[in-house]
C-alpha cells in the first residue's frame, strides 16, 4: 500500500487500479473517520446517560440527607399531661403553645389560624414528646427544650425547593405560613442537621419522618436467607457438575435448565414464589424469607456458572498430584481443588448477591410492598426490601418523597458499589495465574 | 419451639461425631489398623444423623401448617361455614389465625376465639411431637452408628457417599426449579382457561382485567384479549432496540477496533456499571427525567406527548441495554480468527472497512444471538414499565401513546391481591406462561446460534 501511494512519479503509472486506488482514498479515509465519530459518539450517549441518571439522582437527593428541624422550649403542662394517664395526655396542645409563643401575633383564637400553626411541626412531633415523657414522668410541669422535626412544606420552603414567587394559590404555603417560618428563621430556632432518621426510622406516611430502617433490616434478611440457601446449593451442584457427573444425557439436560434459568424473566420468578411458597406451603406473604428463597433461586444459576469457572481454572496438575499420593476423588476435590477455587467463588457469589440486592420484581409479586411501619422482627416477619421501599416512595405524591426515593437509591447504589468493590479486592488479591 | 428443635438435632449430632471419632481414636490408640480415620468415623455419624432427620423437620413444618388448618376449620362448630365460598373460608382461618397472634378486631363470636385457642393448642401439640421425635430418631442413630465403628468398617466411603448424594441432590434443585415454574404456571393458567375460552384470551382485541371483579360480568366483555398487551410490549421492545441495538453495536465496534487503551479502559467499567444499575432505579430515571423531558420536547414541538408515553420507557430500557448488547458484540467480534483480519488489511482495506465488510460479516451470528437474548431481556423487563409504562392497554403502535405490557399487567393483577379463584388474578398466570414460554424459545434458539458460530471457527 506504501509503494502505491509513495512512488508514483518514478514507476511507471500501473494502470487503472492505482489511480482508482488513490482517487477514492480521501473518500474512504472519510468512511472511516465517520465510522469512528459515530463509535466515539455512542460512546459518549453511553456516558452522558449515566452521567445524567447519577446527576440528576443526587441532585434530586442530597437534600434528603438533611432535615429541617425546629428547637422548642416546651413547658410540660401538667394541666394538659398528667402522670396518671400516661401514655395519653394534650402533647400537641403543649407543643403547639410553646410553638404560638415563638409567633406571638398569630391569632390563636382563631381556629383556622390554630390549624395552620400546628401545620409546621412534623405529625411526629407529638410521639417524640410523649416518648420523653413517658420514659421519664418527672419532666411533667418542667421546661424542656426539644428538637423536632418540621413538617414537610416547610422543609421543601428551607431547602428552597418551594419557589416563593409563585402566585400564592398554586404554593403549598400561603404568604403567611412563609412569613412565619421566615420569622422563626430570624430567631434561630430552624436547624438542618444530618437526617439520622433516614436510617433509623421506619416507613411513614409523612416524607419528613419516612426512613429505611425497616427495608434495610428486611434486605439484609432477605439476602442472608438467599446466601445461606444459594451458596451451598450452588457450590455443591457446581463441584457435582463439573468434577463427578457423568457426561451423559441428564448432566446435559442439568446444565441446559441452569442456563436456561439465567435467562428465565425475574417476574416469572415472582409467580413461582407467589404460588409454590405462599399458595402451596402456605409461608407467609411479605416475608423476607419467602422473598429471600425466590432470590436464591435466581442467585443459584449465576454461583454455579462461577464456581465452574473457578474450578476450571485449577490445573489438572494439582488434582494429579493429590491422587497420585493416595487420595480419594473426594480429598482431591474438598482438599485442595475447593479451597484453591474459593476466591473466585466467593467473587461470583457476591456479584450474585449484588444482583439479588436490587431485585424488585419478583418481591413485589410476594408483597414486600406493603406499608410497614416498623422494622421487622426476624426473617417471618413483614417487611419491605430496599428496591420495594424505592418503588413505594417513588409512587407516593408528596413532594418531599422525591427527594427520599432519589437518597434511597444512593444508598442502595452505595451498597452495589461497596459489594462489587469487595469483589474485584478479592479477585485482585488472591487471584492466581497458574 | 423450631430453634429448640433445630438446637436439639445440632446437638446430638455433635454429640454423635464426638462419640465416634473418640472411639476410633481409642481402637487406633489400641493398636488396630483402622481403615478410615477417626475424624471420617466421626463425620460418618454427623451426616448419617442430620441429613435424615433434618429433611424429616423441614417435611414436618412444611405439611403442619396446612393440617392444623384443616384440622381447626373442620373442628368448627356445626353449620358455621355453611353456604360460604372458598374466599370466605380463607377470611376465617385468617382471622382466627390473627386472634390466635393476639391481634383482636371488634368482638370476634366465641367460637373464632374457641378455634384460635385450638389453633394454638394444636401448633403447641405439633411442637413437642416433633421434638420428641427428632430427640429419639437422632439418638437412635447416633447409637446405631457408634455401634458400627470397628477397625473394618469404611467410614469414609459412607461419608463419601452421602456427600454425592448431597450434591446429586443440589444440581437437581435446578430442575426442581423448572418443574415448578412450568407446574405452578401451567395449573393456574389450565384454571383460567377453565373459565375464559382459550381462544379468546388468544384474539381477543380488549384487555380489561378489572371487569370480572363484579361477577356477574365474567368474561361477557370479551375482556381477556392479550393482543394488545402483547402489541404494547412489542412497541416498547421495538423502541428500546432502536436505541439500543445502533449504540451498543458502534460502541463495540470503536473500542474493539479504534479506541486507544487508556479509553478502552475507561468505558469498560462504565459499561459495567450501566448493566448493573438495578431496573428499579431505571424506572423512577424514566419518570423524574426522561419523561418529563420528553413530554416538554414534544409540547415545544406542538405534539401532544402522553404522560406515561411508550418512548420514555422504552428508551430507558433502551439504555439498560446498551451494555448488554456491546459485550456480546465485543465477544462476537473479538472471536473471528486473526487471520480474516490480517488478511483485510493486507490486501489494502482500511481498518473501517475492515470492520464492516470482513469482521462483522463474519459475527454476524453472533450479534444476532446477542440481540436475540437483548430482545427477551427487554420483553421480560418488568420495573423499568411498571413505573414509567401506562396500564390501560389499547391497540396502537404510536410510540408518544401510553401502552401497557404482560409484565405490567401481571404486576398490577397481582399486587394486593391473592385469591386465587378469580380470572383477574388468574389471567397474571396466563400471561405469565405466556411470557416464559416465548422468552424460553428466544433464549434456547439465541444460544443455539451464538454456540454454532463458535464453534465454526474453534
Amino acid at each position: 500500500m506504501a509503494d502505491l501511494t509513495a512512488g508514483p512519479e518514478k514507476t511507471p503509472p500501473q494502470g487503472n487500479t492505482a489511480d482508482a486506488v488513490r482517487a477514492s482514498l480521501a473518500r474512504r479515509n472519510r468512511k472511516q473517520k465517520l465510522l469512528q465519530g459515530l463509535g466515539l459518539g455512542a460512546i459518549g450517549f453511553a456516558f452522558l446517560m449515566l452521567f445524567i441518571l447519577v446527576a440528576s439522582l443526587v441532585s434530586s437527593g442530597y437534600q434528603a440527607f438533611t432535615q429541617t428541624k425546629i428547637t422548642l422550649e416546651v413547658y410540660v403542662d401538667p394541666e394538659e399531661i398528667k402522670p396518671e394517664k400516661l401514655p395519653r395526655g394534650g402533647f400537641k396542645d403543649v407543643l403547639q403553645a410553646s410553638l404560638s409563643e415563638l409567633l406571638p401575633e398569630a391569632d390563636t383564637s382563631d381556629r383556622a389560624t390554630r390549624k395552620a400553626l400546628a401545620g409546621i411541626l412534623s405529625n411526629g412531633a407529638q410521639f417524640q414528646l410523649r416518648d420523653r415523657v413517658v420514659a421519664d414522668p418527672s419532666l411533667i410541669g418542667q421546661t424542656i427544650t426539644l428538637t423536632v422535626p418540621v413538617s414537610d412544606p416547610y422543609d421543601q420552603l428551607n431547602k428552597g425547593t418551594i419557589d416563593r414567587d409563585t402566585p400564592e394559590q398554586n404554593r403549598r404555603l400561603k404568604d403567611r405560613e412563609i412569613a412565619w417560618f421566615d420569622q422563626l428563621k430570624a430567631q434561630g430556632v430552624i436547624s438542618k442537621p444530618l437526617n439520622t432518621g433516614l436510617i433509623t426510622n421506619a416507613d411513614s406516611r409523612f416524607p419528613e419522618l419516612a426512613g429505611l430502617k425497616g427495608a434495610l433490616i428486611g434486605s439484609f434478611w432477605a439476602l442472608f436467607v438467599c446466601f445461606a440457601i444459594s451458596f451451598p446449593l450452588g457450590i455443591g451442584a457446581a463441584i457435582y457438575l463439573e468434577e463427578f457427573a457423568p457426561k451423559n444425557k441428564i448432566s446435559d439436560f442439568i446444565e441446559v435448565n441452569i442456563n436456561n434459568l439465567a435467562a428465565v424473566p425475574s417476574v416469572v420468578f415472582g409467580l413461582l414464589a407467589l404460588a409454590v411458597f405462599i399458595g402451596w406451603f402456605g409461608l407467609p406473604r411479605s416475608a423476607p424469607f419467602v422473598g429471600g428463597m425466590t432470590l436464591a433461586l435466581m442467585t443459584m444459576p449465576t454461583i454455579i456458572i462461577a464456581t465452574r469457572a473457578a474450578l476450571k481454572a485449577v490445573p489438572p496438575s494439582i488434582r494429579e498430584a493429590a491422587l497420585g499420593i493416595g487420595a480419594s476423588k473426594h480429598q482431591v476435590v474438598f482438599g485442595h481443588v475447593l479451597p484453591l477455587a474459593m476466591p473466585g467463588i466467593l467473587t461470583g457469589t457476591i456479584i450474585g448477591l449484588a444482583q439479588a440486592l436490587g431485585e424488585t420484581a419478583p418481591l413485589l409479586l410476594i408483597g414486600m410492598n406493603a406499608f410497614i411501619t416498623s422494622a421487622p422482627d426476624g426473617p417471618f416477619d413483614s417487611a419491605t426490601a430496599l428496591p420495594t421501599q424505592i418503588f413505594i416512595w417513588a409512587d407516593s405524591p408528596e413532594r418531599g418523597f422525591v427527594s427520599r426515593t432519589s437518597a434511597a437509591i444512593l444508598v442502595l447504589l452505595g451498597f452495589l458499589v461497596t459489594m462489587n468493590a469487595i469483589a474485584i479486592y478479592l479477585r485482585n488479591k488472591f487471584e492466581r495465574s497458574w | 419451639m423450631t430453634t429448640f428443635v433445630f438446637a436439639a438435632l445440632l446437638g446430638v449430632s455433635i454429640l454423635g461425631y464426638l462419640l465416634n471419632r473418640r472411639a476410633a481414636a481409642g481402637l487406633r490408640a489400641d493398636g488396630a489398623r483402622l481403615h478410615s480415620l477417626p475424624g471420617y468415623h466421626g463425620l460418618f455419624s454427623f451426616l448419617s444423623t442430620l441429613v435424615p432427620v433434618l429433611v424429616l423437620i423441614l417435611l414436618w413444618l412444611v405439611l403442619q401448617g396446612p393440617v392444623i388448618d384443616h384440622v381447626v376449620m373442620s373442628g368448627l362448630p356445626a353449620g358455621s361455614l355453611d353456604d360460604l365460598d372458598a374466599g370466605s373460608r380463607q377470611l376465617i382461618l385468617a382471622e382466627i389465625k390473627s386472634i390466635a397472634r393476639g391481634q383482636i378486631f371488634g368482638e370476634p363470636e366465641q367460637w373464632k376465639l374457641d378455634a384460635a385457642q385450638r389453633y394454638l393448642q394444636l401448633q403447641r401439640i405439633s411442637g413437642w411431637v416433633l421434638l420428641a421425635i427428632v430427640v429419639i430418631l437422632s439418638l437412635t442413630i447416633v447409637a446405631l452408628a457408634r455401634s458400627r465403628v470397628g477397625a473394618a468398617f469404611r467410614a469414609r466411603h459412607g461419608v463419601e457417599r452421602i456427600v454425592s448424594g448431597l450434591m446429586i441432590f443440589c444440581s437437581t434443585v435446578a430442575i426442581f426449579t423448572t418443574i415448578g415454574i412450568i407446574a405452578s404456571l401451567l395449573f393456574e393458567s389450565i384454571r383460567f382457561f377453565q373459565m375464559v375460552p382459550i381462544t379468546e384470551f388468544f384474539f381477543g382485541l380488549n384487555w380489561e382485567p378489572q371487569i370480572p371483579l363484579r361477577e356477574d360480568q365474567i368474561a361477557a366483555e370479551g375482556a381477556f384479549g392479550w393482543l394488545p398487551v402483547i402489541l404494547g410490549t412489542i412497541v416498547i421492545t421495538v423502541v428500546a432496540l432502536f436505541l439500543a441495538v445502533p449504540v451498543g453495536l458502534l460502541s463495540a465496534i470503536y473500542l474493539n477496533e479504534f479506541a486507544p487503551d487508556r479509553l478502552r479502559a475507561v468505558a469498560k467499567p462504565v459499561l459495567e456499571i450501566l448493566a448493573g444499575v438495578p431496573t428499579v432505579v431505571y424506572g423512577f430515571f424514566a419518570i423524574l427525567v426522561v419523561a418529563p423531558a420528553m413530554r416538554s420536547f414534544g409540547a415545544s414541538l406542538g405534539i401532544p406527548v402522553s404522560p406515561n408515553t411508550a418512548l420514555a420507557a422504552g428508551s430507558v430500557m433502551g439504555i439498560m441495554l446498551i451494555p448488554f448488547i456491546s459485550s456480546f458484540t465485543d465477544d462476537a467480534l473479538s472471536a473471528v480468527p486473526r487471520s480474516l483480519r490480517d488478511g483485510a488489511l493486507a490486501l489494502g482495506a482500511t481498518r473501517a472497512e475492515t470492520v464492516l465488510n470482513v469482521l462483522f460479516p463474519a459475527a454476524i451470528p453472533g450479534i444476532v444471538g446477542g440481540i436475540l437474548l437483548a430482545v427477551s431481556r427487554a420483553i421480560g423487563e418488568t420495573m423499568i414499565v411498571v413505573m414509567a409504562a401506562g396500564l390501560i392497554a389499547s391497540l396502537t403502535i404510536n410510540p408518544l401513546d401510553s401502552v401497557t405490557t404482560v409484565t405490567v399487567q401481571i404486576v398490577t393483577l397481582l399486587i394486593g391481591d391473592t385469591s386465587f379463584d378469580n380470572p383477574k388474578t388468574l389471567a397474571a398466570f396466563a400471561l405469565g406462561m405466556m411470557l416464559f414460554v416465548v422468552t424460553l424459545i428466544i433464549n434456547v434458539f439465541a444460544l443455539r446460534i451464538v454456540r454454532k458460530y463458535r464453534e465454526a471457527y474453534d
